[in-house]
């Protein structure tokens, strides 16, 4: 493969191109409500209509607005059908042809659209992502091969440094200082790692990134192992992901076929490989060191740190580990260059983020906005508020791990630092909004139910504490718990939160921890007056939480 | 030295299939995960004979292979029923009623999550979150997806499989 050939491909592809594309969207929740056989459906209805030299049908990745699906549009500018059925295809393409069809429609100018600031999903909803040359048209691995033949891996490195991205697996870590750190351990042999495994609850950015874009996958990762000269790659992807895993396995096919994979990838000294690695149902596994183990075929239990896996990963070697998103950002930052990217988001958080938006609130889907956003524009102006008439109580991020933000601090923009000092965190980008009928103490009873299915045994105050907080709750809900008990809890949520031995226990108590913070009254109301003796104190007067019931 | 293959692999033909595919991994330690993602592919649980026959295989302890069968919620050691009904537990399927539909199907089914019928018709299983959450709450049954669930929907489905 020689840049003319990636040339070429690309301008057969455009010439093939028919004058109109009409896109369904074929992610996994529009293909539950019979994607596939609308898509069918309008093929036959194009035919019948006559149209076969002018329309195409085309199969894509996420088109975001989930919770209207399926989702059908059409190239160039015309409007987006939701709810669409079988029945509906034939009104569509009646309506290429000048018509108003009937039916259901999005406004695309809506700031749930318009809003938004498409990096990571930039191809999303717009290419196939069965076909190799539907990524290459859009100037796919083009930044691949720029970065291997004008850029020294320590260039491609810089590039990445000086454009401020960090991990958006949750942590935040700078992704340039991680690529830095593994190409400079010593090692013959080196990993990359994708970790797909997403695991919190409520989040599926990256099962669309990897079901609407998979090649940008593989092309930031290819990168990543030209950067810190690795040969070898493992994706990690969930067994949930029965649609994401196939779609990169047969990324992973075109992508060798192509010589894009492989040995001596454009005609280059670099070779690399990536294979492909199913999980199987355990949450720990997106902790890096339990992946680690899991992708060795072992059972899925982290380790201390250090050794980081920058210096010691799998199999005792140099291994690089980064999120779905985070590698979806390399070759966008690869082709626009660090002060493109950087320009994007606030001064410590450079870039966009992409939010699973799901819950009680109108418009459920995907969003990628940029770095600094306030929650209210997201929640509010782009999600719609809640349903019903009822008023949003709480937003919960970052999963089991994250937090709950009350309704007063929808203001709060969205970045590393800001969510941190509200207790919560950025996470992998999991948004689940909560209304006035969500209690609260319920939502933590629920994060430490998952907690303590999810821990691993390795370590006691994990294993152990996370059965005892959650028997605590249980307690409270019953109306069985005294003020002691809530003390006790305190106590345990401190106790986990430092000594546990990796990330799973020590976040665990974040959802109590964050609830109390801010809806303690809702604990107190639940508990029976103290019998023996005094009450002990409290570390927060119940006078400072607002009734969180009128919040707004 | 090879031991001598486990009595109950020699007449079934499904173990030829898994030991094609162990081949074609190359017999190679750290694909055990995926060797028991086929065997159950092909089995429908992980029974001793199996797991047996995979740690033979792998030359890896059985042990080893008990350990990892058991660690991920994946797998199952028991058999399933005919049908099985996932019901998703995500987030976003909790704040929308996931538990009712949940319960609804226990109280029907006479079932616990996690267990099956005892005519072996229905196995009742939690997800911790299948990636739906657009359409929440989303109940898997038979593989299909299933969108916007309520207690009586679900019903609806299950009744065609269990008679109370």
């Amino acid at each position: 493969m020689t840049l003319l050939e990636l040339q070429q491909i690309k301008e057969s592809e455009l010439a093939a191109r028919k004058k109109i594309v009409l896109r369904c969207c074929m992610a996994a929740g529009c293909m539950s409500l019979d994607a596939k056989g609308v898509k069918k459906r309008l093929e036959k209805a194009v035919e019948e209509a006559g149209l076969q030299d002018e329309v195409e049908v085309v199969g894509v990745g996420c088109m975001k607005l989930c919770c209207v699906g399926p989702l059908v549009q059409a190239d160039p500018d015309s409007p987006l059908y939701t709810n669409v059925t079988a029945e509906n295809a034939p009104a569509i393409i009646a309506a290429l042809k000048g018509g108003k069809a009937k039916l259901e429609q999005a406004d695309p100018q809506s700031p749930f659209f318009t809003q938004q600031k498409s990096i990571v999903l930039a191809n999303s909803g717009r290419i196939d992502p069965e076909r190799i040359e539907s990524y290459i048209a859009v100037d796919g691995y083009a930044a691949l091969l720029h970065a291997l033949t004008e850029h020294t891996p320590k260039d491609v490195i810089e590039v990445i440094v000086n454009s401020g991205l960090r991990g958006r697996g949750g942590a935040g870590f700078p992704t340039g200082l991680k690529w830095g750190t593994v190409a400079k351990s010593p090692g013959a042999k080196k990993y990359i790692v994708c970790n797909a495994d997403e695991g919190d609850p409520g989040a599926f950015m990256d099962r669309s990134v990897l079901e609407s874009d998979p090649h940008c996958i593989l092309e930031g990762m290819a990168i990543a192992a030209y950067a810190v000269g690795a040969d070898q790659g493992f994706i990690y992807a969930r067994a949930e992901y029965p649609l994401a895993i196939s779609r990169l396995q047969n990324a992973i096919k075109q992508a060798k076929r192509l010589g894009i994979l492989g040995s001596g990838i454009f005609d280059s000294p670099f070779n690399f490989n990536i294979d492909l690695r199913i999980g199987a149902g355990a949450f720990v596994c997106g902790e890096e060191t339990a992946l680690m183990a899991s992708v060795e075929g072992k059972r899925g239990t982290p380790h201390p740190r250090p050794p980081f896996p920058a210096e010691k990963g799998l199999w005792d070697c140099p291994t690089l580990i980064n999120n779905v998103e985070t590698l979806a950002n390399i070759a966008p930052i690869v082709r626009h260059g660090a002060a493109w990217f950087s320009n994007i988001g606030t001064e410590k958080s450079k870039g966009t983020k992409v939010f699973a938006l799901a819950g009680k609130i109108q418009n459920t889907g995907l969003i990628e906005v940029p770095m600094g956003t306030p929650l209210r524009t997201i929640v509010e102006t782009m999600g719609g508020g809640a349903p019903d008439g009822r008023t949003i109580k709480a937003v919960q991020t970052g999963g089991p791990s994250g937090g709950c933000i009350p309704a007063q601090y929808l203001d709060t923009p969205v970045d590393y630092e800001s969510l941190t000092t509200l207790g919560s965190i950025m996470g992998s980008g999991g948004m689940i909004v909560m209304d006035d009928s969500t209690h609260m103490v319920d939502v933590a009873r629920f994060f430490m139910e998952f907690c303590m299915d999810e821990s691993c045994g390795k370590c006691i105050p994990c294993r152990a504490g996370t059965v005892q907080m959650h028997h605590l709750l249980e307690k409270i809900l019953a109306r069985k718990a005294t003020p002691r008990d809530l003390a006790k809890l305190e106590e345990l949520c401190d106790m986990v939160k430092n000594t546990s031995l990796c990330g799973l226990g020590q976040t665990a108590p974040n959802p109590v921890v964050s609830t109390l913070r801010f809806f303690r009254n809702e604990y107190e109301e639940l508990l029976l007056p103290e019998t023996n003796g005094p009450p002990p104190a409290t570390h927060n007067g119940s006078s400072k939480t607002p009734a969180a019931t009128t919040a707004i | 030295m090879h031991q001598s293959t486990p009595a109950s692999a020699a007449s079934d033909k499904r173990f030829k299939i898994l030991e094609a595919h162990i081949k074609k991994f190359q017999y190679r330690h750290d694909s055990l995960i995926e060797m028991l993602h086929k065997a159950q592919e092909l089995f429908g649980y992980l029974e001793d004979d199996v797991l047996r026959y995979v740690a033979w295989q792998l030359k890896l302890p059985e042990s080893r292979v008990y350990g990892v069968a058991t660690f991920y919620h994946f797998f199952t050691l028991k058999p399933q029923g005919a049908h099985t009904c996932v019901v998703c537990t995500g987030t976003a399927c909790y704040v929308k009623g996931a538990n009712k539909i949940l319960a609804a199907v226990e109280e029907h089914a006479h079932v616990k999550a996690g267990g099956t019928t005892a005519d072996n018709q229905l196995s009742l299983l939690t997800a911790r979150c299948i990636g739906a959450c657009g359409i929440a709450p989303a109940v898997v049954y038979d593989n299909t997806v299933t969108p916007r669930q309520t207690p009586e929907s679900a019903l609806e489905q299950i009744r065609k499989w269990v008679t109370p």
